[in-house]
């Protein structure tokens, strides 16, 4: 076992844990659990859970129709949440914020509206191999309907989108370029700032999947300059059923509404109907409001933290495991160095399926995810099945990777006899 | 090291799997996957004039659960009447198992038997598969 590693990032981890009642918990085995799993979903401060207690227990109340205080209170609360998104991701106004289900929905909103009115025949739509499914499918489905064509930029050995490739096919004059900023299989931050420009400068609309970065690290959308970004509640310490699309102001009013109903009308009568106003616009129906007002106050969370302490933690984590991990023989690492790698390591190892790892390793307290990631295209690339993959966040604590480590030693031990 | 999930029985199939490979004149074949973790089972089967499997190979890859669920259930029907075959429940195969599989796991455990109801019946659910 190693000796802790302290942190020297100004970021008291043993303390943020007391926030998070689910790590007093002791599992089966007596012990608490090694949460490795946040890139899947996060854990949940009190804060947050606080936040819609309060709103269901003192202004539960639908919103922006009610005339009565409990109502105007939630309301307050609900577009309050908005605003601290907005913020978060320094958007110039909150009317380009709308709230989704999460990031995938976010993204079938524009394939479902933007796409729509501006795919046609022939059109090109630039992916990367290292999507997750919710940022192929939707397209995929578009370019069907519309006759258009889809290209990946692949990545290299080290897990590096080609960027050599990228630039290739941009000159092919894509109408959307959409990628992740940060790989939920092998960590990579892909330079978005710079593929973003390039991507506007051939005259495409940009989308970035910020599923696995809004979470890590600052964000800002009008620095990254792209078009569209979606965002995921549930990894960022927030509720789950709750996301957010960033779009462009100009975007969002040229586009067509996509679900239809109560709220994103101004106007409706036998004949037709005209559209609210943005935000409202794209938000049809009662929408998940504590868990809005949840998201909100994990932004607030992450602000008292700090974006910055939270990404040198996670890099101090990720440091120590890699160190950890690279001791054992025969397991092989995907994904690109430190410096440009998020908290997130997946890792194989022969003879010995994730899945069978995954389950060995559970019985030590510890969570990890096996499987596919839903990247199966990524999969296929790196001529794999699957994967075991840790992930982290603000809360990892060095003994957790300890322990891992020793669990997977178990493991192999168990397949080598 | 000892484990309840991965003792010797299990492992060995694993790692020794029996009539693991192809058959060339099979009456049955049938593959499926397992799209929770990649794992695939494939099952030919040779019955004899009286309906008995005469012969019978599998072929895959996954996880151990799987890969030994399917050794054990190929040396199991060999011989066997496909009236038998048909009969195998769930619970048979997990008791030949011999181990206690969580609820994800449990598909990994009974892909085998699914693959091989599927190639019987010729669809991919077979009568008495519910809910979970």
């Amino acid at each position: 076992m190693k000796q802790n590693a302290q942190t020297p990032t100004g970021l008291d981890v043993y303390k943020i844990r007391q926030d998070f009642p689910i790590f007093s918990r002791k599992l089966k085995n007596g012990k608490p659990v090694a949460y490795l799993d946040s890139a899947a979903t996060s854990q949940r401060p009190r804060q947050v859970v606080e936040a819609m207690e309060k709103y269901f227990f003192e202004c539960n109340a639908n919103i922006h129709r009610g005339v009565y205080q409990i109502s105007e209170e939630a309301t307050a609360a609900y577009e309050s949440a908005r605003q601290k998104v907005a913020k978060f991701i320094n958007a110039q106004s909150s009317r380009e914020i709308i709230f989704t289900r999460n990031a995938t929905e976010a993204i079938n909103l524009v394939a479902y509206t933007w796409g729509r009115q501006n795919i046609s025949q022939g059109d090109l739509i630039v992916l990367t191999i290292m999507e997750h499914h919710s940022n192929i499918v939707p397209w995929q489905i578009l370019a069907k309907e519309k006759g258009a064509r889809i290209e990946y930029v692949d990545i290299d050995e080290k897990g590096y989108l080609r960027l050599d490739q990228y630039t290739n096919l941009l000159q092919q004059a894509p109408k959307l370029v959409s990628f992740t900023h940060v790989s939920n299989v092998l960590g990579t931050i892909n330079p978005v700032k710079q593929m973003v420009k390039q991507a506007k400068e051939a005259g495409a609309t940009v989308l970035v999947d910020a599923a696995q970065s809004a979470p890590h690290m600052a964000v800002d959308v009008q620095d990254i300059g792209c078009d569209f970004l979606a965002i995921s509640g549930h990894k960022m310490l927030g509720p789950t059923g709750i996301g957010c699309l960033y779009g462009k102001r100009e975007l969002l009013e040229q586009m067509p509404p996509f679900l239809g109903g109560g709220d994103m009308i101004l106007k409706v009568t036998l004949n037709g109907a005209s559209w609210n106003e943005l935000p409202w616009k794209y938000e049809a129906g009662t929408p998940a409001i504590a868990e809005a007002i949840g998201l909100g106050a994990a932004i607030d969370y992450l602000n008292r933290i700090g974006m910055e302490n939270i990404h040198a933690h996670e890099k101090m984590i990720t440091e120590y495991a890699l160190e950890a991990l690279s001791e054992i023989d025969n397991l092989t690492i995907y994904g690109p160095p430190l410096s440009d790698r998020s908290g997130v390591i997946s890792v194989t190892i022969p003879g010995v399926h994730p899945h069978d790892l995954a389950t060995i390793v559970d019985r030590d307290g510890i969570a990890l995810r096996a499987g596919h990631h839903c990247c199966m295209p990524l999969m296929d690339r790196l001529d794999i099945a699957a994967t075991a993959r840790i992930s982290f966040y603000m809360y990892t604590i060095p003994e957790e990777i300890d322990r891992f480590v020793e669990s997977l030693k178990k493991a192999k031990e168990i397949f080598e006899k | 090291m000892s484990d309840d999930l991965y003792r010797e029985y299990i492992l060995d199939h694993y790692k020794n799997p029996r009539n693991f490979g192809r058959l060339e004149h099979a009456t049955i074949s049938h593959e499926e996957g397992n799209p929770l973790c990649g794992d695939v089972v494939g099952i030919d089967i040779l019955l004899d004039k009286d309906n008995n499997v005469a012969d019978v190979k599998f072929h895959g890859r996954g996880c151990a659960i799987s890969q030994a669920s399917a050794s054990i259930l190929t040396e199991k029907i060999k011989g066997m009447n496909i009236e038998q075959v048909k009969a195998i429940t769930k619970d048979d195969l997990l008791e030949e198992l011999g181990i206690e599989v969580s609820a994800t796991r449990l598909k990994c455990a009974l892909l085998s038997l699914k693959v091989l109801k599927a190639g019987i019946y010729g669809i991919s659910t077979w009568p008495d598969e519910e809910e979970e």
